[in-house]
């Protein structure tokens, strides 16, 4: 008997053929479309539409937001896959519950929620401000709105393995006498760095493409609370659609390379610990 | 299975026959935000004006958005029959990158086809604790403004012109006073929100800021639906006409079918009671009439055009374009 006779749901080809044209239909021609139109115009055009100072403090504005939401919700989410999965405690099941808000909810209300908490009248915003601290309408203000839309990412990519990893494992570790820390470090860590960084990478992309939340609380001043696909509404704004494609492709060749390389990380990863 | 098949068939038939029983005539009417009352008001009123001078019903459905986001669906292949844009640039851009429309439509009703105008005034809170009575007041240090930002926003671009007007008035034309007129002016914006209905939460929800540039027509609707213990206009001493044109979008009509009642449709907004509707939603009407009974809610002021300012497509090239003038204005203030 052959490996494909064996295999529970016949029909390689048939489902390669409709995977690869579902993809092309929903992905990759919108996508060539947007490289085409971008083709279409001069190199200076191109470096003038995608690289003036403005969009580069852009890029800047979006990359390190989504960046520092990132690792933000890196540390703050495994935290609460971590009390999901290890406690059990009256109303859990609300707080798992709470936890997919922010997927769910319109981005325009969440923005307009976040901006009422931390504008300078809000029940955040106002007392903050009076340490000094701005939150809506700067870059800080854009930073909250990334990690709010990110945190679901993190929490629902870690918990289903946190809840695998089975306790023998860290009996096993105390019996041999390692310590908390060194359990934690060296027997879970390692087993759920994957999921992390795959909920890393996905919170990350969504931060760096995010409109609608962040627009309300960003304040939206050139060069400085601006985020970059703000720019591409404003170019579309003046009927300008190649320079909107232009920082619209630098923007997603840039994700590309970084989701690439968190990718190509995990492999490495993997390939690490399975040797060990 | 053949028996449903000839079920179903029958069914679809029975649909396409019953379907203009239900309504004659379907029109699309691709408008921007602020409008969405006006027109609610005007289909009713405009179905039974048709029904009463053809015997045909006509349905009139209506799509909301940004005036720019609008008039790219359009350009995109959005099925309107007519637009009723927030200025004539963005149906410029429908005729000029699509084709949908002559170059001339303007010419085509009267007052360039703009049948209802509005102009630009103060929203400010009650009391108006920073009297705040002219444009000059705007640029004093701690006076906080509001306005969106013009590139992402149709209604912003009015709020800057109409400044800008006012100061090129003052200085006796010279366009580098005007320029640090607007600077100053720019100053005292702290955000710049990317619509009008958004610089409007910001001002009206938030509480930021002690003015509100905006459309008459909005800031009537902000008093009137959010009290008038709150809020108060001030009519500056002078302001910019800002014009909303209509259009017929000829391609699509044609194609549609439907040219005759299209332009009836926007024929009947310059009559009596289309100028009524328009007045009743705080728009000001162009018929004498029809203003001199509104004259009580629509203050006189001075109001020049935009074509003292060149027209829209060079206000849109010297101002708003990448490198613009409103670029170099918000790059100063900000400094």
């Amino acid at each position: 008997m052959s490996a494909a006779k064996s295999r529970v749901i016949p029909g390689f080809a048939p489902t390669l053929g409709v995977t690869i044209l579902y993809l092309s239909l929903v992905v990759l021609v919108p996508l060539s479309a947007l490289f085409l139109k971008t083709a279409g115009m001069g190199w200076d055009d191109f470096v003038t539409a995608a690289f003036s100072p403005r969009v580069m403090a852009a890029y800047r504005l979006s990359f390190g937001g989504a960046l520092a939401a990132g690792v933000i919700n890196l540390f703050a989410g495994l935290l609460v896959a971590w009390v999901l999965v290890r406690y059990d405690f009256p109303g859990r099941k609300i707080l798992d519950a709470l936890v997919d808000l922010p997927f769910a909810l319109p981005t325009a209300v969440a923005g307009i929620a976040l901006t009422t908490i931390y504008g300078p009248k809000g029940i955040i915003g106002e007392p903050l401000l009076k340490l000094g601290i701005k939150v809506a309408y700067t870059p800080l203000g854009v930073l909250v709105a990334m990690t709010f839309i990110g945190l679901p990412f993190v929490v629902r990519t870690v918990q289903p393995v946190l809840q695998d990893l089975e306790a023998e494992h860290e009996e096993a570790a105390t019996s041999l006498g390692a310590t908390r820390i060194q359990i934690f470090l060296r027997v879970i860590i390692p087993a759920i760095l994957p999921a992390l960084l795959t909920g890393f990478a996905l919170a990350f992309s969504r931060a760096v493409g995010e409109y609608g939340s962040v627009i309300f609380i960003a304040g939206n001043m050139p060069g400085l609370s601006e985020i970059a696909p703000l720019l591409i509404v404003t170019k579309l704004e003046q009927y300008d659609y190649r320079g909107a494609t232009a920082i619209a492709t630098v923007m997603l060749s840039a994700s590309f390379l970084l989701l690439l390389t968190i990718n190509s990380l995990q492999k490495w990863r993997r390939k690490r610990f399975a040797g060990e | 299975m053949r028996l449903s098949i000839r079920f179903v068939s029958a069914a679809l038939a029975g649909l396409l026959l019953a379907g203009p029983a239900l309504a004659d005539t379907t029109l699309l009417n691709v408008s921007y935000d602020p409008t969405r009352e006006l027109y609610q008001d005007y289909n009713t009123a405009f179905a039974k004006y048709w029904k009463a001078k053809t015997g045909e019903t006509v349905k009139v459905n209506q799509s909301h958005g940004g005036s720019g986001a609008q008039a790219r669906s359009v350009i995109d292949g959005s099925p309107a029959d007519v637009v009723t844009l927030g200025l004539a640039y963005d149906v410029d851009a429908i005729s000029e990158k699509a084709g949908l429309i002559p170059a001339d439509w303007a010419n085509r009703l009267p007052y360039a086809s703009t049948p209802y105008t509005s102009t630009i005034v103060f929203l400010v809170r009650k009391g108006n604790p920073k009297h705040v009575k002219d444009w000059d007041d705007l640029i004093k240090p701690g006076v906080s403004v509001i306005t969106p930002n013009p590139k992402t926003s149709g209604g912003a671009r009015w709020n800057y012109l109409a400044a800008y007007g006012y100061a090129l008035n003052k200085y006796n034309k010279d366009e580098g006073k005007a320029k640090d007129f607007l600077i100053s002016l720019f100053k005292n914006v702290p955000v710049l929100d990317s619509g009008a209905r958004g610089a409007t939460t910001t001002f009206v929800q938030r509480g930021l800021g002690d003015v509100l540039l905006a459309w008459e027509n909005e800031a009537i609707l902000a008093v009137n639906e959010l009290g008038k213990d709150q809020f108060e206009i001030v009519v500056p001493s002078l302001s910019i006409l800002a014009e909303p044109p209509v259009s017929v979008v000829d391609k699509n009509v044609d194609k549609h079918g439907t040219r005759v009642v299209a332009e009836e449709y926007l024929k009947y907004l310059y009559s009596p009671e289309g100028q009524e509707i328009a007045a009743r939603n705080h728009y000001r009407p162009r018929d004498i009439d029809v203003a001199k009974k509104h004259a009580s809610e629509f203050p006189a002021v001075s109001l020049f055009t935009i074509q003292a300012l060149g027209g829209w497509q060079t206000a849109q090239k010297t101002h708003f374009a990448d490198g613009g003038l409103f670029d170099s204005v918000i790059g100063a203030a900000k400094q």
